[in-house]
């Protein structure tokens, strides 16, 4: 038995590292234990082939809350913009390319009302994204069994809502639970407009321009700009120089990490947590536990399902978690060239969804377990920007890939080869030429960053951010102010409210609502 | 021109609902009606010698049983009948089938799957609970959550409460139901295919959205929430087809004083002054009054007959954007008699209900997939009835009428206009689906009407053929249907008003709509409602 | 492939040929889907059997579960209140399920057959919830409902009869034990168990030798003046023993569609079953909950004045109703009149004087009574030999 610690936090991932930081500075002894060798989770920096590194899960940096940022002093602990205010640009084929950067878009024959119909629908959607800020910024209240807390913050929010006016009002809760693919025709005819913002909708998430809730989807990634990012930003050294900031932070803090300690259980007993085992059969006693790791990991394989009520498990088992996005990591002997593209924009982030059928359909095949014969893509090349991730003069391509089945038929291995191939394809069409720049390639398949960085199912934001699992329901009823099950145990990853992206406020909300409830946790 | 006090715009059963209750408020009220007979989409024609096509709306559930008692519809003659029942075959020659009496639907479950047969009680009560919840307010204006008006701000509270009654983890259940799919529910149920199939069909009928679209178990909640006699989620068919619900509305209202006026194609509403005064029809006849009453869907009601000068543009705007998508046709076929099919004995009580083919959710979905692809299911769902096995007044005896509901067709072809040989293309798609399950099925059809969409809204006046008057997700519901700021009947107009399925509570011949706008017009007149209030569930 | 309607027709049991037989009345009820006897010649008589010679009741349709592999112990005990590791091999205990909100789904009796070897016996269907309960556990559930034939065998000559059966030694079973003996090459397990509070066993056996044993039972059993007994004088002597029947006394919480109609543990008066000293089970949270805070109802045995049962009846304090009654009968053996009623805290402790407002008809006349009545501690019918090891002879 090791010496007690008041909490023993598991995985350090950036929310788990956020949390990990505010509770050792409450005062708390805090040990984070992280499997992997290095800290950060899912921001990572993965050495794919020799010499050639590139972000692994998350590739841009544009949600992280200010607060937050600022609380960690993550620049005094090394952090470093390798670009900041990247725009998006929406690929054609034939070179019409459409650039969208904050309320502005150009190219891609956009007409002048279309770009005014944007200016507008961008400025109503920031209204709306500024209050779903609000509440992402406090724990998801509950509704009957509510204390004052929770009246306050819905009271807040009710507030919010009313003074957005009645029409802003009435709109917003028209639109918040269906598709962008409506919303998309209410407002806009350009095709790679449409296609554009609807893929920002459905990023990370098993879902397709025309799935209802889609919407809140759009609306959640917008909250990044409420937090005062103006566009994506890039690392440099990768994602993982974030959390390797963000443990610095927390050592600095007085938070103790241990890495490659992979714990093997979440002990209880009589409805309260005694603390964990580490894969090595070391046991760490602590009275609160937190985990950054998934709901259904921290359940199903930490907790046990056996050592929670039927009903709790019932949940667990039923919590929408099927990744559907895949990774591709091309090693370029060069800089690539796109149609139409000049170098300087090769440095932004470059997306292929040139309409929302395109979208559509390449999400119809994953309903099926199919992978997209025509995927959606989300690239960056970071060593535009960041030369140090590629020996002098190669170059590293990352593109996020919509869609990829967990679990398709026949396995991954049967696929993976023919998968890549046809993603490679699919930027050929736009950089022709570039296959031959290819040295090394890495696909990773949603079930490779299951095992890779712990994520069950693949699932980005560590369950489905569907309007069943967000907010008050988040992750499932009876979970959702971070505590869960046991007295002591509480979650601060990605699958409690608000929800993934690197934004750090499941973290930091977690550890005040563990602050508050103080010795009574 | 003579000078009612009330017009109603089309004589479907909202219409006439509406109607009835203003004429017993004492009002002189017509009904404009543009065919040549009344009913709009609740209608029984004769379309082949002897036999009564109930060729729009094919069964009754949601029709509200206090105004069927008010407005005295048996009297006028209006019978429901329970039918029980239901299948969905198996391709691999099995089926599903549905019986009213509790173990012994759970010995045919249990065929399936012990542990469904299980959960479907399970299922039921959670199901219901959804429905106790909803039942109250479908007699009653939607409130409207931006008002500071006390009628709102009660209607609001009761609304609230309700939800509260139902404690933490039941309403967690209910905000988790109405943002769920009907597949992703059914999951966390069912384990077999053909169950869910068979049960989630009803998360789509009548809805461009399939069955993993988040949002479809309210669908489902939508065709359980009616009642046959108290009999919650039970469905019947009106006797001599649903043209008798509207026939009897009609004889209600004459009896109240009203007139009906057919072949009166409404060219568009009078306004005046910023005042609803009347209607002009296509033959230059003009109507006064000081109260025009839409029965048509908001697309029609906006975009059609009213101009655009008299209207807020928001209103133009938000009628562009309401979403009435055309997601369904129709084949109604006279038979030489009953056909057989694979596996089930033609005495089977189950070939009284409803029949399905799509025996996964996967191919539920799959169907829906060719929909956003503008271009008809090739595998569609079909939802199947034989009323004549129950009702004898619509066929000579020994022959059969089917009644065949299909989805998914949609408004246009890739964009264009359907064709004839796209009409055929999509007929034989479902003819041979049936056909496929029934050997002697092809060689008994006597006559078959096809309805696509177009065919759907160029007779009935349904905008793209939607049976709803506008699609039933979220965004359409309560406070939001048809728009929000207009939910609660009153038009952008002084005077004008509607009242069709386009407003709360929704589609599926429940005439609730027709009678809340009354109650509302009632109230505008400072009249006396004549609207009975809900019955309260027990 | 199976297809056919002929699977979902109206059930009856192994012994039903013999049952039908000795169904005089011929009426029948349903039960789980079941054929099954609501009286076979005269209710009276049958509850008299019962309760002065040996009663047999045929309880096929109760719903069996078979638990086995090496988590069965762990399982149940996650599953239900009491703590199953004290019921040893060869023992049987009665409990009761809960749900997160320690509102009880059903009661039931738990058969440890042997290690790693459980029968589970519920008044409701309970396959899914046991499938559910199971995530995280290595076990197999089987639904064996309609592979074991079971008939309750009960009252003061039962014992008697069914060691003239053959069944040597049975006289040495304890109460809420279980044996196993050889019934024509076939095992027949013989549990000393029922729902009459009497002396009484219940016998499991594999259904083809279900009419072979309803033979030789009857047949052994004629001195000892056996006969069938059917569902309503199984009721008027379960009132009398104080039994509660989930579906009256109580809502099984999962088909609970109003909220707050569900009970606990504690309101029904089985706080008993509950070992809060167990780590983990399901209603644990909340239960511990209610023990903080109080419950909202009490389970109160009524020894109601008069002789007319207060079925249905409304229980006041004064002019304030403060309960309703769930179960009612005359009780022949007790001479007294009982109820069983869901009072609201804080009344209905043992001795207090409640009124219970009694509606009853003779001749389309409708009279009503405002019948005083107390709460009592014990259910009205209790005999030693139901305790006793051997019972001794009648």
């Amino acid at each position: 038995m090791t010496d007690n610690y008041d909490v023993a936090l598991v995985g350090a991932g950036h929310n788990g590292l956020v949390c990990a930081t505010y509770l050792a500075r409450a005062g708390k002894k805090v040990l984070v234990l992280e499997a992997n060798t290095e800290p950060g989770g899912c921001a990572a920096t993965r050495e794919f082939a020799p010499g050639y590194s590139v972000s692994a899960c998350a590739q841009w940096l544009n949600q992280l809350h200010p607060t937050v940022a600022r609380d960690l002093a993550l620049e005094n602990h090394g952090l470093q913009w390798a670009a900041r205010e990247l725009a998006s640009i929406s690929l054609d084929v034939d070179g019409q390319h459409l650039t969208q950067r904050g309320d502005y878009v150009e190219g891609g024959n956009i007409t002048a009302a279309d770009s005014a119909a944007f200016r507008k629908f961008h400025a109503k959607t920031t209204r709306y994204a500024k209050l779903l800020a609000r509440a992402f910024e406090a724990r998801a209240p509950k509704l009957v069994e509510s204390n004052l807390t929770d009246r306050l913050t819905l009271i807040k929010l009710g507030l919010g809502l009313k003074m957005m006016g009645r029409d802003d009002m009435s709109d917003l809760m028209r639109i918040i639970l269906i598709n962008m693919y409506d919303v998309m025709e209410e407002n806009f005819d350009n095709a790679q407009l449409k296609g554009l913002l609807s893929l920002d909708s459905l990023l990370g998430s098993h879902m397709g321009p025309r799935t209802p809730s889609t919407v809140f989807g759009y609306l959640y990634r917008r909250v990044g700009e409420v937090f005062g990012h103006a566009g994506h930003a890039q690392v440099k050294g990768g994602m993982g120089a974030l959390g390797q900031a963000m443990a610095a932070s927390a050592r600095a803090a007085g938070v103790e990490i241990r890495l490659s300690s992979a714990v093997a259980s979440i002990d209880v007993d009589a409805g309260r947590v005694t603390g964990v085992t580490l894969a090595d059969g070391e046991k760490i006693s602590a009275g609160i536990v937190v985990s950054n790791a998934d709901p259904i990991t921290t359940f199903e394989r930490l907790v046990g399902l056996r050592n929670l009520e039927t009903d709790t498990a019932r949940r667990v088992s039923q919590i929408r978690c099927t990744g559907g996005t895949a990774k591709l990591h091309l090693a370029l002997n060069g800089l690539p060239v796109f149609t139409g593209l000049q170098e300087r924009q090769l440095g932004q982030r470059l997306v292929i969804a040139p309409d929302m059928n395109y979208i559509e359909r390449a999400f119809n095949a994953v309903k099926y377990k199919e992978y997209s014969t025509a995927p959606a893509l989300d690239i960056s090349i970071p060593t535009v920007h960041d030369a140090g991730l590629a020996p002098a003069g190669a170059h590293v391509l990352s593109a996020i890939v919509q869609f990829a089945p967990y679990a398709p038929q026949g396995g991954w291995e049967a696929h993976r080869e023919t998968f890549t191939q046809l993603v490679v394809e699919c930027i050929a069409r736009y950089a022709p030429g570039i296959e031959q720049q290819i040295v090394a390639s890495e696909l990773l398949t949603p079930a490779d960053l299951e095992r890779d960085y712990g994520m069950t199912g693949g699932h980005w934001h560590h369950g489905e951010l569907g309007m069943d699992q967000v907010l008050m329901m988040r992750p499932f009823p009876g979970a959702t102010q971070y505590n869960a099950a046991f007295d002591g145990l509480y979650l601060c990853g990605a699958g409690a409210h608000p929800g993934g992206g690197v934004m750090g406020l499941a973290g930091r909300n977690a550890a005040r609502e563990i602050i508050k409830r103080g010795a009574a946790a | 021109m003579k000078k009612y006090d009330a017009i109603v715009i089309g004589a479907g059963h909202n219409g006439l609902t509406n109607a009835a209750y203003l004429a017993k408020a004492g009002l002189d009220v017509a009904v404009l009606e543009r065919n040549s007979y009344i009913g709009g989409a609740t209608v029984s024609r004769e379309l082949y010698k002897d036999w009564t096509y109930t060729n729009c709306s094919y069964v009754c559930s949601l029709l509200r049983p206090e105004i069927a008692r008010d407005l005295e519809l048996p009297r006028h003659g209006l019978q429901v009948v329970p039918y029980g029942g239901g299948v969905t075959f198996k391709r691999d020659g099995d089926y599903y089938g549905n019986y009213y009496d509790h173990n012994r639907q759970y010995r045919e479950m249990s065929r399936h799957s012990k542990r469904d047969a299980n959960a479907y009680e399970r299922y039921t009560a959670d199901v219901m609970k959804q429905t106790r919840l909803i039942r109250p307010f479908l007699l009653k204006r939607p409130p409207d959550p931006t008002s500071l008006k006390l009628r709102d701000l009660r209607d609001l509270a009761d609304f609230a409460g309700s939800f509260m009654e139902m404690g933490e983890r039941g309403l967690a259940d209910t905000l988790k139901f109405w943002t769920k799919s009907v597949g992703d529910y059914l999951c966390e149920y069912f384990e077999t295919d053909v169950i869910k199939a068979h049960l989630g069909g009803s998360g789509i009928i009548g809805t461009a959205l399939g069955v993993f679209s988040p949002g479809t178990a309210y669908v489902l909640l939508h065709h359980y929430m009616g009642d046959v006699d108290g009999n919650v989620g039970s469905w019947g068919v009106a006797r001599g087809g649903m043209g008798a619900v509207s026939g009897a509305l009609a004889k209600s209202f004459q009896a109240f004083g009203g007139e009906i006026i057919c072949d009166a194609d409404v060219d568009r509403i009078v306004v005046r002054g910023g005042k609803a005064t009347g209607v002009a029809l296509k033959n230059g006849d003009e109507y006064h009054a000081d109260v025009v009453v839409s029965n048509l869907d908001p697309k029609r009601t906006f975009l059609d007959v009213m101009d655009v000068q008299d209207l807020p543009a928001e209103v133009v705007s938000k009628a562009e954007n309401f979403k009435i998508r055309g997601s369904s046709g129709k084949l109604n076929i006279a038979l030489d008699g009953l056909p057989t099919f694979h596996g089930l004995d033609k005495s089977s009580p189950l070939m009284l209900g409803d029949m399905h083919f799509s025996d996964s959710l996967e191919r539920i979905e799959r169907a829906y997939d060719d929909w956003k692809d503008g271009t008809w299911s090739k595998d569609p769902y079909v939802d199947m009835l034989i009323p004549t096995q129950t009702d004898p007044s619509m066929a000579p005896p020994g022959k059969h009428m089917m009644t065949v509901f299909v989805q998914y067709a949609p408004p246009k072809i890739n964009g264009g206009e359907w064709t004839d040989a796209d009409k055929d293309g999509f007929e034989k798609s479902v003819i041979d689906q049936i056909a496929a399950h029934s050997p002697d099925f092809k060689d008994l059809i006597l006559h078959c009407e096809t309805r696509t969409p177009r065919e759907i809204e160029a007779e009935v006046g349904l905008t793209e053929g939607n049976i709803f008057q506008g699609e039933l997700t979220f965004d359409q519901l309560l406070f939001n249907r048809p728009f929000p700021g207009y939910a609660q009947y009153r038009g952008p107009v002084q005077g004008m008003y509607m009242c069709g399925s386009g407003t709360h509570p929704g589609g599926g011949v429940m005439a609730a709509p027709g009678a809340n706008a009354a109650r509302e017009i009632l109230h505008d007149l400072r009249k006396p409602s004549t609207v009975p209030g809900g019955y309260a569930d027990d | 492939m199976t297809t056919g309607s002929d699977d979902t027709m109206m059930l009856t049991t192994p012994f039903h040929s013999r049952i039908a037989a000795a169904c005089e009345l011929n009426s029948w009820g349903d039960w789980m889907g079941y054929t099954t006897p609501n009286a076979y010649t005269d209710v009276e008589l049958e509850y008299f059997a019962v309760r002065n010679a040996a009663g047999v009741f045929d309880l096929t349709p109760m719903n069996k579960y078979r638990i086995t592999g090496t988590d069965a112990e762990a399982y149940l005990n996650r599953l239900v209140t009491r703590d199953v590791s004290k019921i040893g091999i060869g023992r049987v205990g009665y409990t009761v399920w809960c749900d997160e909100a320690g509102q009880v789904m059903d009661d039931g009796t738990i058969f440890h057959l042997a290690e790693n070897d459980y029968r589970i016996c519920a008044y409701a269907r309970a396959t899914d919830w046991l499938h559910w309960s199971a995530l995280g556990f290595d076990v197999t559930i089987e639904d064996e409902t309609a592979e074991v034939a079971a008939l309750a065998v009960q009252g003061p000559t039962s014992c008697a009869a069914l060691t003239a059966m053959g069944l040597v030694g049975l006289d040495q079973l304890k109460p809420f034990g279980l044996t196993e003996f050889d019934f024509e090459g076939e095992p027949l397990v013989v549990s000393r168990t029922g729902f009459t509070g009497d002396l009484g066993y219940e016998l499991w056996i594999a259904p083809h030798k279900a009419e072979a044993l309803w033979d030789r039972l009857f047949e052994s059993g004629e001195p000892y003046l056996i006969k069938p007994f059917g569902t309503h004088a199984l009721e008027m002597a379960r009132i009398e023993a104080g039994f509660l029947q989930a579906g009256v006394d109580f809502m099984p919480a999962e088909e609970v569609v109003r909220n707050g109609r569900s009970r606990s543990p504690f309101e029904l008066g089985l706080g008993w079953l509950v070992d809060m000293d167990k780590s983990v089970f399901n209603g644990r949270r909340a239960l511990q909950q209610e023990l903080a805070r109080g419950s909202r109802y009490r389970f109160a045995i009524l020894d109601v004045d008069g002789n007319k049962p207060a079925n249905h009846s409304f229980i006041l304090k004064g002019n304030k109703q403060v309960g309703t009654v769930t179960s009612a009968a005359w009780c022949p053996t007790a001479k007294s009149n009982v109820a069983f009623a869901q009072i609201e805290m804080p009344y209905g402790a043992v001795g207090e004087e409640l009124v219970a407002e009694i509606y009853y008809q003779r001749e389309l006349h409708w009279t009503r009574v405002l019948a005083p009545c107390k709460v009592i501690d014990a259910p009205v019918f209790s005999h030693p030999r139901r305790r006793a090891t051997p019972p001794g002879n009648f």
